[in-house]
């Protein structure tokens, strides 16, 4: 707590006098991430509604009820719940000024995230010993660019979290690592509401 | 200290507690839960279980944007709740209009 309060302080000095405008420039940045979300939505969007028409395409080779592990699936899902949490408690140990309350609970997001994606990477690698590739027809095409977009999404988020645990250690909370750790938290709920949905579409619907 | 005090008044209502977001946890765990069990034995008709658990999605929706993005706190004006909408509008015009077209793509 000192020691980020003097760091702050610190910063303040080169320029203290602009410290309002510096603030409306982060919220501008804050409504920047969220243009980029929606763009996400819409790309996102666009490979549900592929899926969707795809949804029965399976050329006559397996089909989802015959290949999908529910117990993973299941697993996956609380554990992106979970992390989405933990990223959220990470945020309110950020507005408390516990830096080490913050880097912990990220560490504990950034862990979560790493046990979602070795859950997905193994169910992928079980589908393609079993047979199942992107090429086997259209549905397992549609099915690997959707689930493996979502995945991409948060590998990418991983190694961003990584890389502001350094950054806060280094420079501690100021005004624009708080503003990126606000950025981060956002990603994260967002990726996980991308996960309830394919959840509930590629797999539940899938397993009907 | 003038950094923490700055936050104390310019963010007060911008990002929740602890009990908003522990409520918001217990209602997406259940949220989950509901259609998980409903699906895996079968309880409902096939119609019935798709509009229910595209429900519960889209509720777990609402969720964690209340609970943990805090769309509600946002200052006027609401550019991020508008921009949200708008995506959402074209979200729903791919997505149903994508499966509308094809369901009366029959050749000949």
């Amino acid at each position: 707590m000192a020691h980020t309060a003097t760091s702050s302080h610190d910063k303040g000095h080169g320029h203290g006098h602009d410290g309002h405008d510096h603030h409306d420039h982060e919220s501008i940045k804050v409504f920047g991430f969220w243009l980029f979300l929606i763009t996400d939505v819409i790309l996102f969007g666009t490979l549900f509604a592929t899926f969707a028409v795809l949804r029965l395409s399976t050329d006559g080779g397996p089909t989802p009820d015959e290949m999908f592990k529910m117990p993973g699936v299941i697993a996956e899902t609380f554990i992106l719940l979970t992390s989405s949490f933990t990223s959220g408690i990470a945020v309110l140990q950020m507005h408390k000024g516990n830096k080490k309350g913050l880097i912990g609970w990220l560490a504990v997001t950034a862990l979560l995230g790493a046990s979602f994606i070795f859950l997905e990477v193994y169910e992928f690698i079980e589908l393609v010993h079993e047979g199942v590739t992107i090429g086997t027809s259209a549905y397992w095409s549609a099915f690997f660019t959707l689930v493996g977009t979502h995945g991409l999404h948060v590998s990418v988020g991983l190694i961003w979290m990584v890389g502001l645990m350094i950054q806060l250690a280094r420079r501690g909370i100021t005004p624009v690592t708080q503003r990126k750790v606000n950025i981060i938290s956002l990603y994260w709920h967002f990726l996980d509401v991308v996960w309830i949905f394919v959840l509930t579409v590629v797999y539940l619907m899938g397993v009907m | 200290m003038s950094n923490h005090d700055h936050n104390a008044h310019g963010d007060a209502n911008a990002h929740g507690s602890m009990k908003s977001y522990i409520i918001g946890f217990v209602l997406s765990i259940v949220l989950t839960i509901l259609p998980l069990v409903i699906v895996l034995n079968d309880l409902m008709s096939k119609t019935a279980t798709i509009i229910f658990i595209l429900i519960m999605a889209a509720l777990q929706f609402v969720v964690q944007l209340f609970f943990f993005m805090h769309i509600r706190d946002e200052k006027k004006p609401r550019f991020n709740m508008i921009a949200l909408i708008f995506g959402l509008v074209i979200l729903l015009t791919v997505v149903a209009g994508s499966i509308w077209i094809m369901a009366y793509n029959v050749v000949g």
